[in-house]
């Protein structure tokens, strides 16, 4: 009788374990992605060389690491919630605004062709020297060159605009330069990486590299990579910016936060966008 | 100590924020294994205390990264660190201070906070607004909270997992 009582708490535990399993699936690395049911995405991808082993051989998608409805969401541009959005901003690209009597199209033609890669070398160095963001080129072209007024960087008309620059890129590698001009915004990016701001005293590479595949209470730490960005966030019920995430995990590391368009987190998005050359663009992504 | 906590207790009264009886997050003595011997308070800890702390997301919030057979009822436990389960067969009460005052003392480089602790704090902000701190000198937890975890963790004396 005494055996078998404790080979029951044996088994209750053993089965404990499993659904702790079921519930808390590592990555699920076997799932491929695959839109629309013929746009096949790479995510998972050889690392790149200047991470020098830091996340093993290969970088992964966020993708990964959500449950399957979550990622389910992303297999069909009818059931990605950010095509909204998209059509939104399709509308904006043609739409005539500002002083000048231009739209998008004007200068840039249709969307497919002008915008066709543009996501996926960004952010990078203008001829004038500035690490610019998809943002940053947006506002340019609506000040500089149509009279209009700039977008607020984390307002819906902008987060629609860079959604719908980002899906003419989905599924090209991400492939950020590194080197010459944008070597030392590289570098600033990359010790902001590692230090460990706040309270808390937490670094990006605390969760993102250090513990990714684990869990701070019920978030599944991911590797933190931004090919998904602009991402549909369903807690959010709306596009989040690369910007607002950064100033998200930076305050909930109970810091002062960086603002959103400045030059530190220019410089994180060179350095993290970065860690993900190699991986297929994704935006809009769909996360919890 | 005792003699002394009712002497702060009643500076408190006309002096509080010159004199308490806590010991202060940069008065804290570490031995060279990192440990803290003495009380911070004086006051015995409350483990019942400690529990409500250990598991609420506002204050000590351990379930975010700890999970322990002491709080299995608490939703989501993390599993960043390691599990807490019989940890007071690992840890003495004078180790366990100095792991939840400053971490880095007993672990380097480790990615648990220090929760009693001033030094080093790059950008400290207010609470979880993201704007800058308003004093220079708040600590994640309390000295009594402190305090009330140990006495907490000292009460997970289960058999280790094997």
């Amino acid at each position: 009788m005494r055996i078998r009582a404790k080979h029951s708490a044996a088994l209750a535990s053993a089965l404990v374990i499993a659904l702790a399993g079921a519930a808390r699936a590592e990555p699920d690395l076997d799932a491929k992605l695959v839109i629309n049911g013929d746009l096949e995405m790479t995510t998972i991808a050889p690392a790149p060389a200047h991470l020098e082993g830091a996340l093993g051989d290969n970088v992964i998608s966020g993708w990964h690491y959500r449950d399957a409805a979550t990622r389910q969401m992303e297999t069909d541009d009818f059931e990605n919630p950010a095509m909204s959005a998209v059509d939104e901003a399709l509308a904006a690209w043609d739409t005539v605004d500002g002083s000048e009597g231009k739209s998008c199209a004007d200068c840039h033609g249709a969307i497919e062709e002008g915008m066709k890669g543009v996501t996926a070398v960004l952010p990078k160095v203008t001829e004038a020297g500035a690490l610019w963001s998809a943002e940053d080129f947006i506002n340019d072209c609506r000040t500089n060159r149509m009279g209009a007024e700039a977008w607020d960087w984390d307002k819906d008309p902008m987060k629609n605009m860079t959604a719908a620059i980002a899906l003419q890129s989905r599924g090209m590698p991400v492939n950020v330069a590194i080197d010459g001009a944008a070597a030392p915004f590289w570098e600033q990016g990359k010790e902001m990486y590692y230090t460990r701001y706040g309270l808390l005293q937490l670094s990006c590479a605390n969760c993102h590299e250090q513990n990714n595949g684990n869990y701070i209470r019920a978030d599944h730490l991911s590797q933190g990579q931004i090919n998904g960005f602009p991402v549909f966030r369903l807690k959010n019920d709306g596009l989040v910016s690369i910007h607002n995430r950064f100033a998200g995990c930076v305050r909930d590391t109970r810091a002062e936060t960086f603002s959103k368009g400045g030059p530190e987190f220019h410089a994180l998005e060179l350095y993290v966008a970065s860690r993900g050359n190699g991986l297929a663009v994704e935006g809009p992504s769909v996360r919890p | 100590m005792r003699k002394l906590f009712v002497l702060g207790a009643a500076a408190m009264m006309t002096l509080p924020s010159v004199l308490s009886a806590d010991t202060a997050p940069r008065d804290v003595a570490f031995a060279d294994d990192g440990s803290v011997a003495e009380s911070l308070t004086g006051v015995a800890g409350d483990p019942t205390a400690g529990l409500e702390n250990a598991t609420s997301r506002g204050i000590g919030n351990c379930v975010a990264c700890h999970v322990a057979e002491g709080w299995k009822d608490a939703a989501f436990p993390g599993n960043v660190g390691p599990a807490l389960t019989g940890i007071a067969n690992v840890y003495d009460e004078s180790q366990l201070r100095g792991i939840l005052v400053n971490s880095k003392k007993t672990f380097e480089g480790t990615v648990m906070p220090s929760f009693y602790n001033l030094d080093d704090i790059i950008r400290p902000g207010d609470a979880y607004t993201g704007k800058a701190a308003t004093s220079p000198d708040v600590t994640i937890l309390t000295a009594q909270q402190i305090e009330d975890l140990i006495a907490l963790l000292l009460t997970f004396d289960e058999p280790l997992p094997e």
